[in-house]
């Protein structure tokens, strides 16, 4: 509990006991989605409110499907690809990277936090990097609180 | 000169037995209606056609005429203008239970157009500027529109203005989009010759939810200016630059939303050196312009590296207003935060 140095009362905090984010990763096929394999295989423990899509590359993440991801109730996406020069694919990493950068002023145009999209990289053995980043994720968007959208 | 009654009944009947059709204006800016004027003297055959019981920009009907009318008899109903207020919506509702065919005729219509911007903002936002803020407003006594007001003369009314500003399809059911701002005199008269044939000559209708009188391409892939491979390493507007003509205006650094924008309109704006701005919305098989504008337009840009990337995007002012110019109403992302009690909009601070 917080309280303030001056009256020693408890700020109100909203206790939201029930929520649970709803974190959606998109993951590369060749590098990040064989790391987070490796995390699963090493048995290292991450947050269980990432939920993972496979994905050919991360160029092939199209904008829309982070928004929609938004509109069907996601509270953060992270997009995760091979490092910038390890692209299976040459150069769709860069793609994204351009893409994300564009997509977080439209996201803030519409009023939503940009912390909620992330972009990582994660190599096929990073498992410890990638189930860092989920638990990373996961602790922002639980201050963040859930994200909701007008209709 | 004797008058041969019979014929005149006749004649009298047959006008009767013509389709009906109604054409209305919403929350627009009524160049949808000028833009059915462009098909200039085809429009005598529209008459000939059809017998024109509503359209309150050049004929006399009023609301009561057509709330008289029995369901469904309209045969076509053409419907311009976004739904922002509780008019709109009613005028909406009306016309959809009386005409058999409603089309959304438009891009407000279709897909909010400019009124629908004002969903980047909130009503108590818009109000407070339009009577206090702007700098030709004067009220020092902050007069504000009510809904209800009472006189000696009894009570007056004005519709309730919405929060959010609605394409026709989302307030009622549509059975066809013809979208542009305004759509193109010859895809007026195209659709209109479409539908006189249809029905002369009990034609099947096309499937419902069919978008007509526009391409099935993108813009990019009608327009003439010759491409080359895209690097685009900084924006310019376009009072920054004279164009090279017949160079792409994107490969030059002009934004343009050709490579997101339906085709149909013909590339009127690029044949007069002016970029696209998106009016004909989102290509087929796409439901988001503005993602589709990002996912286009970034993965040209010149550079790898995520300042600069920044440095380059610093270029394009305003994305939101830029990329659902004409279709805010149809963003997957809805609007912005207006309910307090949903907590403080979460606006944050992008490095630039």
């Amino acid at each position: 509990m917080v309280t303030t140095a001056d009256h020693g009362t408890a700020i109100e905090t909203p206790k939201v006991e029930t929520w649970q984010p709803r974190i959606v990763a998109f993951l590369c096929n060749w590098c990040s989605y064989t790391g987070a394999d490796l995390a699963g295989i090493s048995r290292i423990q991450w947050d269980p409110s990432v939920s993972i899509i496979r994905i050919m590359c991360s160029g092939r993440m199209d904008p829309t499907f982070v928004v929609k991801a938004f509109r069907l109730g996601a509270d953060g996406v992270i997009i995760s690809g091979c490092h910038p020069g390890d692209c299976h694919y040459q150069e769709g990493n860069y793609k994204t990277l351009r893409r994300v950068h564009l997509l977080r002023r439209l996201l803030v145009g519409f009023g939503i936090d940009p912390e909620r999209l992330r972009l990582v990289w994660v190599s096929a053995s990073e498992g410890d990097q990638w189930a860092e980043t989920a638990n990373d994720m996961a602790r922002e968007i639980r201050t963040l609180g859930p994200l909701r959208l007008e209709t | 000169m004797s008058i041969d009654i019979e014929a005149e009944m006749d004649l009298a009947t047959q006008t009767v037995s013509k389709p009906k059709l109604a054409l209305y204006w919403a929350s627009s800016c009524g160049g949808c209606e000028i833009a059915v004027l462009d098909i200039k003297e085809k429009i005598l055959e529209v008459d000939a056609a059809f017998d024109i019981v509503f359209w309150p920009v050049a004929v006399d009907f009023k609301v009561k005429d057509v709330e008289a009318m029995a369901d469904g008899e309209i045969t076509l109903c053409l419907f311009n203008g976004a739904v922002r207020n509780s008019d709109n919506a009613y005028m909406a509702e009306l016309l959809r239970r009386k005409a058999k065919i409603l089309v959304a005729f438009g891009s407000c219509a279709c897909e909010g157009c400019i009124p629908a911007l004002s969903n980047t903002t909130t009503r108590a936002a818009t109000m407070d500027w339009v009577y206090r803020d702007s700098p030709s407003t004067e009220n020092p006594e902050d007069v504000r529109p009510q809904e209800r007001t009472p006189t000696p003369f009894g009570e007056l009314e004005l519709p309730e203005f919405w929060e959010t500003v609605r394409a026709l399809d989302q307030v009622v059911d549509v059975d066809y989009f013809v979208p542009g701002c305004p759509p193109q005199a010859h895809q007026i008269w195209a659709v209109l010759e479409t539908v006189i044939d249809i029905l002369q000559n009990n034609k099947p209708l096309p499937p419902k939810g069919t978008v007509l009188g526009a391409g099935d391409r993108t813009c990019c892939d009608e327009c003439p200016l010759v491409r080359e491979e895209k690097k685009i390493s900084g924006f310019v507007r376009l009072h920054e630059i004279i164009p090279e003509p017949g160079r792409c205006l994107l490969d030059q650094g002009i934004l343009c939303m050709g490579p997101a924008t339906r085709s149909g309109c013909g590339g009127l704006c690029i044949s007069v050196g002016v970029p696209c701005r998106g009016c004909y919305g989102a290509p087929p098989n796409s439901k988001d312009q503005g993602t589709k504008m990002i996912s286009a337009l970034a993965s040209v840009i010149d550079s790898q590296d995520p300042e600069e990337i920044d440095r380059i995007l610093d270029g394009v002012v305003d994305p939101v207003g830029t990329f659902y110019r004409f279709s805010m109403a149809r963003a997957t992302l809805g609007r912005v935060a207006v309910d307090e009690s949903l907590g403080e909009p979460q606006f944050a601070e992008v490095e630039r």
